[in-house]
């Protein structure tokens, strides 16, 4: 046995000196810098493929792994000896404020514990057919933990010192409450419209006592043009807003909010 | 006596109405015509509030080529074209009409059997917006037009009714037997197709007497009673329980020469085509353990769910669950005043204590899923490699096969939400 084991050792260790896979340093090194979640945000199939393609790219133009950030990206630029350009950094939002006590459950739901497969047998546990299922879908797909289910609500939050907006929960959501909101260098808050309720007015009152009804209030005292109502739901377009709050203190409904992502 | 091959159940089948005739009870003020009626395309709504209509007058026209016509089933006034909630709670446009008064329906001309030619039995089948009245509301119309590279040998009229609780199509062959052949006769003549098989389950006795009794008056048409089992109503198990041969997976029924349609729909082909009167009507079976007075209901498509429920004597108290169709293949409604709909065949109410699943336990690896799996499948597997978000392994082991019968989730002893892992992974796997 023993002689086997010996014999073996000294086979795999030529083996190995012969076909030893030349590998750049750099990709090593950058891998280094990069996360290891292989969330897929940067476009590669995972951090190894990122570092590759970064080691042998000719410009780093489009090029973003938003789990390293600008500082990593700096550290990558230098590494691969190449200019790295300003990306704006994006972090996940919870479009839906109605929790247990804002959006009374209606009817009971006794099947899988999963949002995805809730969705596919009807509306849900609530009168809103847009809101959050409250499974959490997006705490199971997030790489980074940076999600979790507010006990009391029973909603997502979001842990802004942990997110980096790789997009794999707005991916996981089947009612698509979550999205990626900009946060442009210099800020730290981003406003967005917490409700994705496209029913006019009275339904959507009866079913959420946060819901936006779309009454035009905020797009009315933006002065940005940054804000407007589609299907009686307001959106806010986050590259022309300047997060001065007037929409957030106008919404009647509260279903406005800033939130700040340090 | 002949079935399916593979796999199968035999759920009680809870026949409570079989002997109650059908009935006409309920004419709503207001209907709500919900758009999606049917697999496809929404059709395009041509009326405005305001407007006009006579009973039987177009009110949507078809929006696609999978896609049906809609009409007014009563004479009145268009309230308004509104978003409302489909039965299961989701956003739907819909068109609310007013009743006013009782018109007989405005018909297209009678067509002449021996003058006709197929296309024209195809175009007035498309112009009175008929669907498959089964359940699955794919549009006639397409079903009829089989394509050049095939050639159908066999129509097939689907009696089976193998779900249980409901009886609309027992009724419909017991009552209307003459003109379900009439209607089969149309469809095979639609189809250039000489042979006619209309199958139906042995539980269903005074059916098929009545029904061999008006076959044997036209020739070419024979009833086959088959043995009881569930799913024998699903397209591919019927053909297999019928002709013997087995659809490809991936392949329409057409590629093995059969074109299958409902007793139901072949009785709307026949109105269609003799009478010319497009699809506003259906017979909705509305039953249930403790409702007092279950029957089998014609109703203008899109009355309340609630008038019906109301005419077969009011919702019991502690109910737990309305199910739109049967147990096994019907999905629960969130809302019951939402309208009916065309391919809505039962109303099922169930009580609090019938409606609750049971508490899942681990997979114990019987493997019964698979004994019972009519399309041969394994559904523990899928299910588990749904849980995993595996979707194109789902893909590779057939889930897009499953027709969703459910026959795996009734029979499991874990109480496993296999269906539900399944319908996910379908629906995934789609995406890939």
């Amino acid at each position: 046995m023993g002689g086997i084991g010996i014999t073996a050792s000294i086979v795999l260790y030529f083996v190995a000196k012969r076909f030893k896979v030349e590998e750049d340093e750099r990709v090593l090194q950058i891998e280094e810098v990069l996360p290891g979640a292989n969330c897929g945000a940067c476009g590669y199939r995972g951090c190894h493929d990122f570092a590759t393609a970064c080691a042998s790219a000719d410009s780093l133009d489009g090029m973003y792994c938003p789990g390293a950030g600008a500082q990593g990206m700096q550290r990558i630029g230098e590494i691969a000896g190449l200019a790295v350009s300003e990306a704006v950094r994006k972090v996940a939002v919870v479009a839906c404020s109605g929790g247990c006590e804002q959006r009374p459950l209606v009817r009971h739901y006794d099947g899988v514990l999963n949002c995805s497969i809730e969705a596919v047998v009807g509306e849900g546990e609530t009168d809103c057919p847009y809101g959050c299922l409250g499974w959490g879908d997006c705490v199971e797909a997030c790489p980074y933990d940076a999600i979790h289910i507010d006990k009391d609500s029973g909603l997502p939050v979001v842990d802004y010192s942990l997110c980096v907006g790789c997009g794999k929960c707005v991916k996981a959501c089947p009612r698509s409450v979550i999205e990626l909101a900009e946060v442009p260098q210099g800020t730290e808050t981003t406003t967005y419209v917490a409700c994705r309720n496209r029913d006019k007015g009275p339904l959507a009152m009866k079913a959420c006592s946060v819901s936006c009804i779309g009454c035009g209030k905020c797009t009315k005292v933006c002065e940005h043009e940054a804000v407007k109502v589609d299907h009686f739901v307001a959106s806010i377009d986050s590259t022309a807003c300047v997060r001065c709050g007037k929409c957030e203190e106008a919404c009647p409904r509260h279903s406005i909010h800033s939130v700040t992502t340090k | 006596m002949k079935t399916f091959r593979k796999g199968g159940i035999h759920p009680d089948d809870n026949k409570r109405t079989a002997g109650v005739p059908i009935s006409e009870p309920v004419s709503a003020q207001t209907l709500t015509l919900l758009l999606s009626q049917s697999i496809g395309a929404p059709p395009k709504v041509i009326v405005k509030a305001g407007d006009r209509v006579e009973a039987g007058s177009l009110v949507a026209e078809p929006g696609g080529y999978v896609s049906a016509a809609l009409h007014s089933p009563v004479g009145g006034v268009v309230k308004r074209v509104v978003s409302v909630r489909d039965p299961y709670g989701y956003p739907s446009q819909a068109i609310e009409i007013a009743r006013e008064g009782d018109q007989a329906p405005q018909a297209f001309p009678p067509l002449d059997f021996e003058k006709v030619t197929p296309a024209e039995i195809v175009d007035r089948v498309s112009a009175c917006g008929i669907v498959g009245l089964g359940g699955a509301t794919f549009p006639t119309r397409v079903k009829l037009l089989p394509g050049k590279e095939y050639r159908p040998e066999y129509v097939i009229i689907n009696g089976a009714e193998c779900e249980p609780w409901l009886t609309c199509d027992d009724r419909m062959m017991r009552e209307h037997a003459a003109e379900v052949v009439a209607g089969a006769r149309w469809i095979m003549k639609a189809v250039k197709v000489q042979k006619c098989i209309i199958g139906i389950e042995e539980n269903k006795s005074e059916a098929i007497a009545a029904m061999t009794e008006a076959a044997s008056h036209r020739t070419g048409v024979s009833v086959v009673a088959l043995k009881k089992k569930y799913p024998q109503g699903g397209e591919k198990q019927l053909i297999d329980a019928v002709l013997g041969r087995q659809v490809p997976s991936g392949a329409l029924p057409v590629y093995v020469g059969a074109i299958v349609d409902n007793v139901a729909t072949a009785y709307a082909v026949y109105e269609a085509a003799e009478k010319g009167l497009p699809l506003t009507r259906r017979v909705v079976t509305v039953t249930g353990p403790e409702l007092s007075s279950p029957g089998n209901y014609l109703v203008e498509i899109g009355t309340p769910v609630s008038a019906l429920i109301e005419a077969a004597g009011g919702l019991p108290e502690g109910t737990g669950k309305v199910i739109a169709g049967g147990p096994m293949m019907g999905r629960a409604m969130s809302n019951i005043d939402t309208p009916t709909t065309k391919g809505m065949s039962g109303i099922l109410v169930l009580p609090e204590s019938e409606s609750r699943r049971r508490e899942p336990q681990p997979c114990i690896r019987c493997g019964r899923c698979v004994e019972v799996c009519p399309m041969g499948l394994e559904p523990y597997l899928l299910a588990a490699q749904g849980e995993m978000g595996l979707w194109e392994a789902t893909l590779n082991a057939g889930v897009g096969d499953c027709v969703e019968c459910g026959s795996c989730a009734y029979t499991c002893p874990a109480a496993r939400p296999l269906l539900d892992y399944i319908r996910l992974s379908k629906r995934e796997s789609r995406k890939l």
